[in-house]
């Protein structure tokens, strides 16, 4: 009897933990939140996470930035919202659960893209519906959302949404700019470059130029911070 | 109550589905005016563009009522129907219906001087619908320019029949053979015509077979259904020559 009631209040101080602790908006801790996934904690350089989208989308910049907005609006949302629920959530049907809210939102998006933004929604119409398959966003409800406080889950979803949007627009930015020689559409390489026999790379605007892209940028970091390097 | 009861795990089920398909059904009906009308646009644009005025969508709608100087849908006869307007006409519902219901939009744009008809196109690709615009010359036997869109061919083969280079292999084609009889275009694979106008076919895309037959035969089905009132439309100017 004693046990069980001491095993209820560890509940209870499990439950509470995040309540309980008093700390600034931006505190350490929450600010580690947003700062981890954009470096040590990358999920697609470190964690090799949601690869897919980060190749198909990456030729301009302009779609890499609406998607990187479309995925950082869903993470944000269904982060808080699994959390808001995550006490009445019955853990036999969770991963039903979060796909609802995460397929929810994706229309969501999906139509305010479709209404305000109808050029990029046809060019990203596949992509953004598959953010429902994407494993950063699964990844961190079921990780994350789930133990953790509203506020907590919100940071999190931000942080690691830019953790994926800044690798997607680093690449972006390279493959537009040596594929087509422009930025968000504008011609940037000017035309004495050309005169002298420049000429624009167009590999750089197939796909495997993305993979390869992304395997330069993971080679970089872990040169810098040999820390991530797997050991055998 | 427990929360890994049955009843728990189906009442909150039950609420959860209950609550987001209302929110999606009110995002949906809120923003349809919106989408309805960039969709509008867009089919400005493609018709615009098929007699080589390129648009923005914001003077799509200024432009097309410039350019368009008629709009008419016709029957399986080839004869004027006044009971349908034919820019709202859906060409998807219509080919459900039987031919002798169907409606056929036609719309005729006069840039500087000289008149073009412009026909909308729909067929299959390989994996779901293909559409676009035809537009011909007013001796209904050139092509002025043609567009072509889809819903989801394969990007990097048969979602290439968007771009501009494929569109481009349209210009100038014509569709009747030498003698006058309707053939179309035919998307042919291994085509050695190079340049060459006057075969009615033009280079397919490789790895896209199944969609450039698409558009063979979204053009010949669409075109043929023209004919009759192609033909009264050229007989009445020869005779005014």
């Amino acid at each position: 009897m004693a046990q069980n009631k001491e095993s209820k209040k560890q509940g209870l101080i499990l439950f509470l933990s995040d309540t309980e602790e008093r700390e600034g908006l931006l505190g350490k801790k929450n600010r580690k939140l947003l700062s981890d996934p954009l470096t040590d904690n990358n999920p697609i350089t470190v964690q090799v996470l949601g690869i897919c989208s980060a190749l198909a989308i990456t030729v301009q910049l302009k779609p890499a930035i609406v998607m990187s907005i479309a995925v950082m609006a869903v993470m944000a949302f269904s982060n808080m919202i699994i959390s808001a629920l995550r006490n009445l959530i019955p853990s036999r049907i969770r991963i039903i659960v979060q796909l609802v809210v995460v397929a929810a939102l994706v229309i969501l998006v999906d139509q305010v893209l479709r209404a305000y933004a109808y050029d990029v929604s046809k060019e990203l119409s596949v992509f953004v519906g598959l953010i429902i398959t994407n494993c950063i966003v699964m990844g961190r409800l079921e990780a994350f959302a789930l133990g953790n406080g509203v506020y907590k889950s919100f940071l999190d979803g931000i942080g690691n949404a830019a953790g994926y949007a800044f690798i997607l627009i680093l690449v972006a930015f390279f493959r537009e700019l040596l594929g087509a020689g422009k930025l968000l559409g504008f011609e940037v390489i000017p035309e004495s470059f050309y005169e002298f026999g420049y000429e624009n790379n167009g590999l750089m605007l197939l796909s495997p130029m993305a993979l390869i892209t992304v395997g330069i940028i993971i080679w970089v970091q872990r040169s810098r911070n040999r820390t991530l390097i797997e050991q055998n | 109550m427990d929360r890994n009861s049955n009843a728990y795990t189906f009442i909150f089920a039950i609420i959860l589905v209950a609550v987001v398909a209302s929110a999606l059904a009110f995002a949906a009906t809120n923003l349809q005016p919106a989408q309805a009308e960039n969709v509008k646009q867009e089919k400005m644009q493609n018709i615009l563009a098929t007699v080589g005025i390129e648009t923005t969508r914001d003077s799509a709608e200024a432009l097309f009522n410039k350019y368009i100087v008629e709009q008419v849908a016709l029957n399986d006869q080839g004869k004027e129907r006044t009971d349908v307007d034919a820019f709202t006409v859906d060409l998807k519902k219509e080919l459900k219906k039987p031919v002798e219901e169907q409606a056929y939009p036609l719309y005729v744009a006069d840039v500087e001087g000289s008149q073009y008809y412009i026909v909308p196109l729909r067929g299959k690709g390989l994996w779901d619908a293909i559409w676009g615009y035809v537009a011909l010359k007013d001796d209904v036997n050139t092509i002025k320019g043609a567009v072509f869109d889809h819903k989801g061919e394969t990007p990097g083969l048969g979602a290439e029949i968007t771009q501009g280079w494929f569109k481009k292999r349209f210009d100038d084609e014509k569709i009747m053979d030498e003698s006058g009889n309707f053939i179309g275009v035919s998307v042919a694979k291994g085509y050695q015509g190079g340049d060459n106008k006057d075969d009615n076919a033009v280079d397919a895309i490789a790895g896209a077979t199944i969609t450039g037959d698409g558009v063979t035969d979204m053009i010949s089905e669409r075109l043929q259904r023209y004919l009759p009132y192609f033909k009264e439309k050229t007989n009445v100017k020869v005779a005014m020559q």
